[in-house]
């Protein structure tokens, strides 16, 4: 690209925020209810990480891999690649995170079991993205319609992901936290190329998780 | 390239026509002011349609819909030129989706660009377009903001030597590489160029609208209104007194008088997704233009506010 240095983030930015918040309305509308299957594996994820029965690591590794496999297609490559163009080279991307949890859950070397303040404050981070993710429309002047919800939508599914990860010990944990942070980022300045003010929430996400793996490293 | 005897008659007579035609239908909407493509003297409305970010809706059944009402009412204005690009995502398919709703107006004059790194891929590319848009072939392909543009450009000439498409040109925006761009003009024979010019964007005036009269290329203009920014930002001002004496009653008009108004323009190409919008814009090119001094009084004014 020529002139690089005469670009701003908005230039980048092909289509209005109309268009981006009726593609949740949308996918919300042709989904549902599974909403209500997507929230109760939300729930059991945290549940699992929290009573930690046996074979714990494979189930969670099993359901988020299951819900970044159809978000990335269903959502990314299906919806939203339609009106952006370059989202038809980062579905793949996020749709990798599937495999990459699938192995480390078969492996058996997840384990959710970190109690430590970093642990804790994962936990705190997935339930925000579970259940306060979708109650934010009326907060930002939209209908409950265009509502996030983990499962249905990427921001939250990778926020609960990266939530839970912080909780986790294994060999390639440190390798599943950079798909869902790299997409939080991109979400985060597509939301502030639009002028939005919920685009500091998924930048909040990641900053948390990027200080809390921080704090953890120094801790040790 | 020289405007001809042969080529300024067929212009005036279709300007001729058009007068006729206005006069010839009480009730309707003034039709707009027309200008002469240089290398043809076919004639085209001063106001056509951008869809840069307007028109890429998706599949979204609504707002497909939406792009088709604001097409329906730039045809029933007299507008004709909508211009695209495979980069504005899914803005080719609703165009065709609007043209088949409208059962192919004929007026279009369809204006689609050819934008990738891979010169070898360019008539794929512009096939594709084709296709989305379901017309027989493009009136003008234009090179994307001068994306491998010498091979384009290439492909281009030899299809219109075919017949394949009608006219070819070359487009950059927000002042981007203008020296390249006056190189291009001065060594190919284009028939449009397109750029970005408006009130406070006059950067096209030093050099580039020149050579597009010297060379006899016609200019599409983009971003009239900076996507918006320009007109929101004026919002709040009041519109001088003297605005009215070029007709102007919104800041929209304003801004595109002044645009379609300097000679070398052919075509500026506000983009909008509202029917009302569409319908002021046409207006723009509608009763008096300014001349060069109020031109200047124009800039000055927004200038100072």
């Amino acid at each position: 690209m020529s002139e690089w240095w005469t670009y701003r983030l908005e230039d980048f930015l092909l289509f209005s925020p109309r268009v981006y918040w009726r593609m949740f309305e949308l996918a919300n509308a042709a989904s549902w209810p599974l909403h209500l299957l997507t929230l109760a594996a939300g729930l059991a994820i945290v549940l699992l990480v929290l009573r930690r029965p046996r074979r714990h690591g494979l189930w969670i590794a099993l359901v988020l891999a299951a819900f970044f496999a159809f978000v990335g297609w269903s959502f990314l490559w299906n919806r939203y690649a339609v009106i952006d163009w370059a989202i038809a080279y980062v579905a793949p991307v996020f749709g990798l995170q599937a495999p990459l949890l699938a192995f480390g859950g078969a492996r058996g070397s997840l384990a959710f079991n970190r109690r430590d303040i970093a642990g804790r404050l994962g936990l705190l981070i997935a339930v925000a993205g579970l259940v306060v993710y979708p109650l934010l429309p009326p907060l930002f002047g939209r209908p409950w319609a265009s509502a996030e919800v983990f499962g249905i939508a990427p921001d939250p599914t990778a926020i609960v992901a990266l939530g839970v990860l912080l909780a986790a010990s294994g060999g390639p944990v440190p390798l599943l936290f950079a798909i869902p942070l790299l997409w939080l980022l991109i979400s985060g300045l597509t939301l502030h190329a639009m002028g939005d003010p919920q685009a500091w929430l998924p930048l909040l996400a990641a900053a948390t998780t990027a200080a809390a793996l921080a704090l953890r490293r120094i801790a040790r | 390239m020289i405007i001809t005897r042969r080529t300024f008659v067929k212009a005036a007579a279709a300007s001729g026509a058009a007068l006729v035609l206005s006069a010839a239908a009480p009730g309707a909407p003034p039709a707009p002011v027309m200008r002469a493509v240089p290398s043809s003297g076919e004639m085209l409305p001063a106001v056509g349609l951008g869809t840069w970010i307007t028109f890429n809706v998706g599949d979204d059944p609504v707002l497909r819909d939406e792009c088709a009402e604001v097409m329906a009412a730039f045809f029933a204005a007299g507008g004709r030129m909508i211009d695209s690009s495979p980069m504005y995502g899914s803005s080719q398919p609703v165009i065709g989706y609007g043209l088949e709703k409208l059962s192919r107006p004929e007026a279009l004059f369809s204006a689609e660009k050819v934008w990738i790194s891979s010169a070898a891929d360019g008539p794929a590319q512009i096939e594709q377009s084709r296709r989305f848009w379901g017309v027989p072939r493009f009136d003008l392909v234009q090179v994307h903001n001068l994306v491998a543009w010498e091979t384009h450009l290439e492909t281009l000439f030899a299809m219109k030597a075919v017949g394949q498409i009608r006219y070819v040109g070359i487009t950059t925006s927000e002042g981007r590489r203008h020296d390249l761009f006056e190189q291009i003009m001065s060594a190919h024979p284009l028939d449009f160029v397109q750029l970005t010019y408006n009130v406070v964007d006059r950067g096209a005036e030093e050099r580039l609208l020149p050579l597009a009269a010297e060379r006899g290329m016609g200019v599409i203009v983009n971003r009239p209104f900076r996507q918006g920014a320009l007109t929101r930002q004026l919002q709040g001002e009041a519109l001088p007194d003297w605005a009215a004496v070029i007709g102007a009653k919104t800041w929209a008009q304003f801004i595109l008088k002044f645009i379609v108004s300097h000679p070398s323009v052919t075509v500026a190409i506000p983009a909008t997704t509202r029917v009302d919008h569409v319908r002021e814009n046409l207006m723009a090119a509608t009763g008096p233009l300014p001349d060069a001094a109020m031109r200047e009084r124009m800039a000055a004014y927004v200038r100072d506010l």
